[in-house]
């Protein structure tokens, strides 16, 4: 077996927890249930990881079901990396059936034929979701299998999330190889990154609750019965506007729980409006600032904000916007003509 | 009774019983909270300032996030001749020594102790502190 290949698997075995690393590799099933009994998984992940180099090399892994374990892992574990979502668009109406076979193949070719040295894997998982891992190369060096980019294209959906990782050059060589295999005319990026894929997949493909719009704006009878709990000593002077703050709360971010984002990040290229006799900025350029909220859980973090006290509620359009615009940065401009003021680029 | 901020809803003003006494509650980790303390300040007739209204500062366990600085503090205390008090909500202990103390002020300045009026309570207290 070769030895780059030993230290592959080596490496991604060492990644995974030790608690899982059984179930992974029988999910990987390229050693059979009495090999996997030699090992003794409960000794420490370094001796684990070399045991089963050992194994592997008794079986001649080669670098093709090394890139599969390396997939299973991803696919456990996707928010290790940073995924963005990619949108294809067809000219016309053809609802094309989707043939898989025809998409690897069309897809393998294209991306080889504009550069020799990639691995390229697939993997298929329930609801329709294909698994793409490459290693990129360079027209004259072997592809660099820890340098990998994930694709998951859904196939009844234009929607294809890509985690890139390093080597952001070769992104429109796979976006174009994508569009291709998948009979699409065109490939744009919306604005939309996180570490929580399945987020992302909430999102685009509106699983997460919503807000419904309502006609009249007061509340239904039934919701406004909020359990007095706690002490019926302690008066709560403001519980009008709290409700208020619950319900508009509620009306803006639906109950269930919020896709999950890191970032939300704004680009201003607005004028800078200052007191005309502090002359600041004479030049009537805009004034360019970049606005970056992060959070461990952004949207929950908003939508708890109000009902802390520490903003009004209801919160600015541009942080409540986020699920349904389906796009985390946003650049906005001065809006020209009537009415001064900001608006969003699309 | 609890509130966010002065002044009270107009809507429950025929609900509300005499009030006693004011704590007004800033929390050492948000600057916000002192400037709402100092915007419901003004609010407050000025009778209530001889000796019915205390400072609760909270959050004074946890010196990494400190916020305001103990100058404003003291100064707010200062200017509104009242007493400040120190606590850390997240301490059983201090949560209920706290109340004891409030509690003890607000007998006082309801009237409930004879031969000590919340004035007198007030200028012990801050003499007290001064030293």
């Amino acid at each position: 077996m070769d030895v780059t290949v030993a230290e592959y698997i080596r490496r991604t075995v060492l990644k995974i927890p030790r608690d899982e690393i059984k179930t992974m590799l029988q999910k990987w099933g390229f050693l059979s249930e009495t090999q996997l009994q030699t090992v003794n998984f409960h000794q420490i992940k370094e001796n684990i990881s070399q045991d089963v180099v050992q194994l592997c090399e008794e079986n001649s892994a080669d670098i093709k079901q090394a890139a599969v374990l390396d997939i299973i892992y991803n696919h456990i574990y996707p928010n290790k990396r940073v995924w963005s979502v990619y949108q294809m668009n067809k000219t016309g109406e053809e609802t094309e059936f989707f043939d898989l076979t025809d998409f690897k193949k069309k897809f393998k070719r294209q991306l080889r034929s504009a550069l020799k040295n990639v691995t390229i894997n697939f993997r298929e998982y329930e609801d329709n979701a294909v698994w793409i891992r490459i290693a990129w190369g360079t027209p004259y060096t072997k592809p660099n299998q820890y340098k990998t980019s994930y694709v998951v294209y859904h196939s009844q959906t234009p929607y294809v999330f890509i985690s890139v990782s390093v080597l952001k050059s070769n992104l429109p060589l796979l976006c174009q190889a994508l569009v291709v295999a998948s009979n699409y005319h065109d490939i744009r990026e919306m604005e939309l990154r996180s570490h929580s894929l399945n987020s992302l997949k909430d999102i685009v493909f509106k699983r997460y609750s919503q807000n419904f719009q309502t006609y009249y704006p007061r509340p239904l009878q039934e919701r406004n019965v909020a359990p007095e709990s706690g002490d019926l000593r302690i008066i709560q002077e403001n519980r009008n506007e709290k409700e208020r703050i619950q319900r508009v709360n509620q009306e803006v971010f639906g109950d269930g729980p919020q896709p999950k984002l890191e970032f939300a990040q704004y680009k201003l290229e607005t004028m800078f409006k200052s007191d005309p006799k502090m002359g600041v900025l004479d030049e009537k350029e805009p004034f360019r600032c970049l606005v970056k909220f992060s959070s461990p859980h952004l949207l929950e973090s908003l939508k708890s904000l109000a009902p802390a006290g520490m903003a009004d509620a209801p919160l600015s359009p541009l942080l409540t916007c986020i699920p349904q615009k389906a796009r985390n940065y946003f650049k906005i401009r001065e809006k020209k003509g009537f009415f001064p003021g900001s608006f969003v680029s699309p | 009774h609890l509130a966010t901020s002065l002044p009270l809803p107009s809507e429950r003003d025929h609900l509300r019983p005499r009030i006693d006494l004011i704590a007004f509650m800033i929390d050492i980790k948000s600057k916000y909270s002192l400037k709402n303390v100092e915007a419901s300040l003004a609010h407050v007739d000025a009778s209530f300032f001889l000796g019915k209204v205390c400072f609760l500062v909270t959050g004074v366990g946890r010196v990494n996030y400190c916020s305001v600085e103990m100058n404003s503090i003291w100064k707010l205390g200062e200017v509104y001749c009242s007493p400040v008090l120190f606590c850390e909500l997240e301490l059983e202990g201090i949560r209920v020594a706290t109340a004891q103390r409030l509690l003890r002020m607000l007998q006082i300045c309801a009237g409930h102790i004879p031969g000590v009026s919340a004035l007198s309570f007030g200028s012990l207290m801050r003499n007290s502190a001064d030293n």
